[in-house]
């Protein structure tokens, strides 16, 4: 296994600098949670002028809607949910000072050159493993848009919270490039990764 | 042929038991073939995602945590003997009441959205389930209990091609299909075909496939063949474990087909994730 980048939370300019596609990290410190309804918000606030329920600057952004807690429990599994679903506002996003997004999947065309314009970070946790990633998930409060229930915004609290960098701030892509290295197939690869959803 | 009874709070009780055990405990058939895939994978990075994978089913297992926090639409096929009488209530109702149950009581999430192109309001408790009945011989019921995610169902696909085109646009669609679809299914996949039929019939023999044990081919030869030939065309494609890249794309590959009209060829591609969740129980 090839050893793990640790960072803490939030991101700095200097860290994500030195990262590259392909490389494991491990977070420690704040993240936020937020999917689609809490998007829409987040974006129609900003249009209204309104101030913002979170700063995101240097922010990481989770892209989760987690089981409930069993009793006693902090939150329920956890995993990634697809990213492309949120494309159409992650420019905005990254412009409202985003830093880091954690998803599964891959990103858009527009996406990538707004990941690299505001030399920011995409990185995946492994889809389907909500129940390892929920013991890295020390704490969660929900902070904003209780009644969208599990995607409300919640305050996660993790430790070494494992992730892989697919788009760097450098406008890499480490989903295209693995599929070119591993494709024995002689089919024309799509253009994009073309299905939504 | 006496009429066999059963009970409407029997299927509530089985629907719930079925919904908790599927969504934690991954089938050994699916573990099995990560864990041989695992061997297989010429991708570093794809072997240390594999890794993870088997470490969650253990995790989800032992601390009753739900595989994935995505514990989807409750899919229920349910096939009823023609000399089966459902007693004591309606049999969707029951299906629905055991969903209800079983989302509850196990900690799953409710991921239903009431009124699709408008409100999208959260019907709280997971239903109404998708429930297709078929009345079969015999007097048993038998019930198959599909959490299915929606990364991966929505990355389904229907298309009709030209009747002489064969199976080459069979091979071309799925492919086309895996391909655009990346890493949003959560590969490595399960990947159900439905050939054949009509529009709806096509999709639902792509879905019930999904229920077949990995390693299984189908009965009819020619099918079984075709079933080979997609799994080594889906696995030369490079999409890899969670899309990074690499030789594990599908875990298998299964097809259904029917008779068709004489104009048509329907194609159907239902995906499923490597969390391959199903359950079965017979009353």
């Amino acid at each position: 296994m090839s050893a793990s980048v640790a960072i803490t939370t939030p991101l700095t300019d200097e860290v994500i600098e030195r990262l590259n596609v392909g490389d494991h990290v491990s977070f420690t410190g704040v993240i936020y949670t937020a999917r689609d309804a809490a998007h829409k918000r987040l974006i129609e606030m900003a249009a209204r002028g309104e101030e913002l329920p979170i700063d995101l600057t240097g922010q990481i952004i989770y892209y989760v809607g987690p089981t409930p807690p069993r009793p006693g429990a902090v939150i329920g599994s956890a995993g990634p949910t697809t990213a492309m679903r949120l494309d159409p506002y992650t420019p905005r996003m990254l412009e409202l000072g985003l830093k880091g997004i954690i998803g599964k999947g891959g990103r858009g065309p527009a996406v990538r050159a707004a990941i690299k314009q505001h030399h920011a970070l995409y990185c995946i946790a492994v889809g389907g493993t909500g129940a390892l990633l929920n013991r890295h998930i020390k704490n969660a409060t929900v902070v904003a848009f209780e009644d969208l229930g599990t995607e409300a915004i919640r305050k996660l609290e993790v430790e070494n919270f494992p992730a892989i960098v697919v788009n760097d701030c450098r406008g890499n892509d480490l989903l295209e490039e693995g599929k070119r290295q591993y494709r024995t197939s002689s089919r024309p690869i799509p253009a994009v990764q073309a299905l939504g959803g | 042929m006496p009429v066999r009874e059963v009970q409407a709070s029997q299927i509530t009780e089985t629907v719930a038991r079925l919904a908790i055990e599927a969504t934690h405990f991954l089938p050994e058939d699916v573990e099995g073939a990560i864990r041989a895939a695992r061997q297989t994978e010429k991708s570093p990075l794809g072997v240390q995602i594999i890794d993870e994978i088997l470490e969650n089913a253990e995790i989800a297992r032992n601390r009753m945590l739900p595989l994935c926090q995505d514990t989807g639409s409750a899919v229920v096929y349910v096939e009823i003997g023609q000399d089966v009488h459902i007693a004591g209530g309606f049999i969707a109702d029951a299906i629905n009441e055991g969903i209800r149950k079983g989302y509850g009581e196990g900690y799953l999430r409710k991921s239903m959205a009431a009124k699709p192109f408008s409100a999208r309001t959260n019907t709280g408790d997971n239903t109404p389930g998708i429930i297709h009945t078929e009345i079969v011989p015999g007097d048993a019921v038998r019930i198959l209990f599909m959490p299915k995610g929606g990364g991966c169902e929505n990355m389904s696909r229907y298309q009709n091609f030209l009747p002489g085109m064969g199976k080459q646009a069979v091979i071309d669609f799925v492919c086309e299909t895996v391909d655009m679809s990346g890493g949003n299914p959560c590969p490595p996949l399960v990947i159900g075909v439905g050939v054949g039929g009509t529009a709806e019939k096509a999709m639902t023999m792509a879905k019930h496939s999904l229920f077949r044990k990995i390693g299984s081919r189908s009965e009819d030869p020619e099918v079984a063949a075709l079933e080979d030939e997609l799994f080594d065309a889906v696995n030369a494609l490079g999409v890899g474990p969670q899309a990074v890249g690499g030789t594990t794309t599908a875990l298998d590959i299964f097809v259904e087909t029917f008779p068709t009209h004489i104009t048509a060829l329907p194609v159907a591609v239902n995906v499923q994730c490597h969390s391959a969740r199903t359950k079965e129980a017979i009353l």
